[in-house]
């Protein structure tokens, strides 16, 4: 059987072509309810819907930022906020020529028999919440799958599972009009070795990839967003180039020409760390035929977060430390990043142990 | 677990890209014994050793042919034989730069509960053949195998047992020094349009390569040699244009950048349709990581035997007919071919026989 011809199908390929126009990227804003109340209390704010979206509206009107933005996640909640003043915060990202995107996934659930693998739900009614979400304005979506790493992970039935799943919500996805983002992050947890990261993301991506064609998905309308390859959070740390060599030959011998680009996940990298990783993915020398791109959250926002400690008077503070780390991705997309575009926390690693939204 | 790393991996590697330099190609010139039989009596010679060895010394000592090749691929007999002179094969073309390559599989055999459909044997004891015949020279190899389009064909059953044998295939060669070359042949007979061998050529190549993986096979050290995509024999064919996109499509969609070229097989196409089709290929625009070349046997051979004909004084005019094909097919991988250069009686012939064996 052929791969999704329908009605969507140009509108899916070129979003997902414009999504990874060099010199933009995503912004990663989908955080849910729970997981934004852990930011704001870790700055003294009340998780109120309110505080809520002054945040997302204090990083989506931050001005001259959105030039570097292709995309921008939601969570459901923000999908249907507006600015103070009354305006859709879908309308402004329209207005700056930004995709809205959507988490779809429900969370994870642990796949019993194993040693505590997951799997990611969301598949029931998935098709109608897709179609209401692209009546809002979104065009794009996103699933995270977790994997892990360790003495008998990532298992068979992991991998399969959750390969499946994204297969299931990226053809759901096309079929309703939005562009799937397929996410396996193979979490960074461990004392493993840069080339055990390899061996496993290459298992990983080869799997999914087996999966989207089995489903039919039309690979020139999805997006891919992995981990880069990296050692595990307790081993010894790697110079960038060996990360974009590593990184950039797992998504080569597993990745076809087809998909047009590549939206890195940041994992508990600091903002500068993710934006120097990225940058040497773009210098390196080799065949990368697809577009190598970010879609930061906590690589993104963390300085700004700290500079606003949700306060009035420090808006404008916190907006030029989000334009700074927009401006450094942008670069860093183009190879051009030259360092030094760190705010305060901008080297402060953003790894929690088994990070869950 | 990762891929292959073992002593040979930078020679696979290397010879792999090698293999698809710009400009040139390969020569399968691996005709089993039966099959070189038949076309031998095709032109009224008797299928003896030393009228193989002829028509391979003639192929392999043309004047200036051997510059647009990379490799050749031979049957077992022919990595023994020499040239009338007395130098072996492999040196002539170890001299000229190209590769010897060799036929390793066994042929196909029927899958029981399937209409027809085949899997294809030779993985019993064949690593020592490959450690063999790396010691007589050869660089890299290739395994046939074979699917139809069917109302119900390929099955799965057929799919995941071809693509799993190639994988084994592949991963013996490596460990062995010898690049396989991956062949899941998608034969163009049936009344099915260009549609449809897109979609089959688009699940067989995702089922292989996803075998390739799980036997941890290095793709920097490989080589696919597919079909191209389409119509089929009984359909209305379509402009090389059109062949082109599609084939180039199907690849973009399953062939990841790491494996370095892909050396298409001619089918049932004439030697002036195959050269067209991948002259097409390498104009097309869009993304193409890999090389785009060829791997022909009846496509750079038909002219040459029927010049040929078996008869000394014919040498000369047969492999006038090979260079000016081998000449062709290296402009195609460039996309400079001009067409209808030094066509011989029977470049425009149609090579298709009926459910094709070797």
């Amino acid at each position: 059987m052929s791969c999704y011809k329908g009605k969507y199908a140009d509108e899916l390929i070129s979003n997902a072509t414009y999504i990874g126009t060099p010199g933009k990227g995503i912004l990663a804003a989908d955080e849910s309810t729970g997981t934004i109340g852990k930011r704001l209390s870790s700055i003294n704010v009340e998780n109120s819907e309110s505080n809520r979206r002054t945040l997302r509206e204090l990083l989506f009107c931050t001005p001259g930022a959105l030039q570097y933005i292709s995309g921008i996640i939601l969570f459901e909640e923000t999908l249907y906020q507006k600015t103070a003043a009354g305006k859709p915060f879908v309308e402004v990202m329209k207005e700056n020529k930004v995709l809205p995107g959507i988490k779809v996934d429900k969370g994870t659930v642990e796949l019993a028999g194993t040693n505590g693998e997951t799997t990611t739900t969301g598949l029931d009614g998935l098709g109608q919440r897709c179609a209401q979400y692209y009546e809002a304005g979104a065009r794009f979506a996103k699933w995270r799958a977790v994997l892990k790493i360790s003495a008998n992970e990532p298992s068979q039935l992991a991998i399969n599972e959750n390969a499946n799943g994204l297969a299931r919500y990226a053809i759901i996805c096309q079929e309703n009009g939005l562009v799937p983002i397929v996410e396996p992050e193979i979490l960074v947890d461990g004392p493993h070795d840069i080339n055990k990261c390899a061996d496993v993301t290459e298992r990983v991506l080869a799997a999914c990839y087996k999966a989207l064609n089995d489903h039919h998905v039309l690979l020139e309308g999805t997006l891919l967003k992995p981990n880069m390859v990296t050692p595990g959070s307790d081993s010894k740390k790697v110079a960038p180039e060996v990360v974009a060599e590593y990184t950039v030959r797992a998504l080569q011998r597993t990745m076809p020409p087809a998909v047009p680009a590549v939206v890195f996940l940041s994992g508990g990298q600091s903002e500068e760390e993710a934006t120097i990783n990225l940058n040497a993915m773009n210098q390196y020398k080799g065949n990368k035929p697809w577009s190598l791109t970010f879609s930061f959250g906590r690589a993104l926002q963390q300085s700004t977060l700290k500079a606003w400690a949700g306060k009035e008077e420090n808006v404008k503070k916190a907006q030029e430390a989000f334009l700074a780390r927009c401006k450094a991705n942008s670069e860093a997309t183009l190879g051009k990043y030259q360092g030094g575009a760190a705010g305060d926390g901008a080297t402060e690693s953003l790894h929690v142990k088994d990070y869950k939204y």
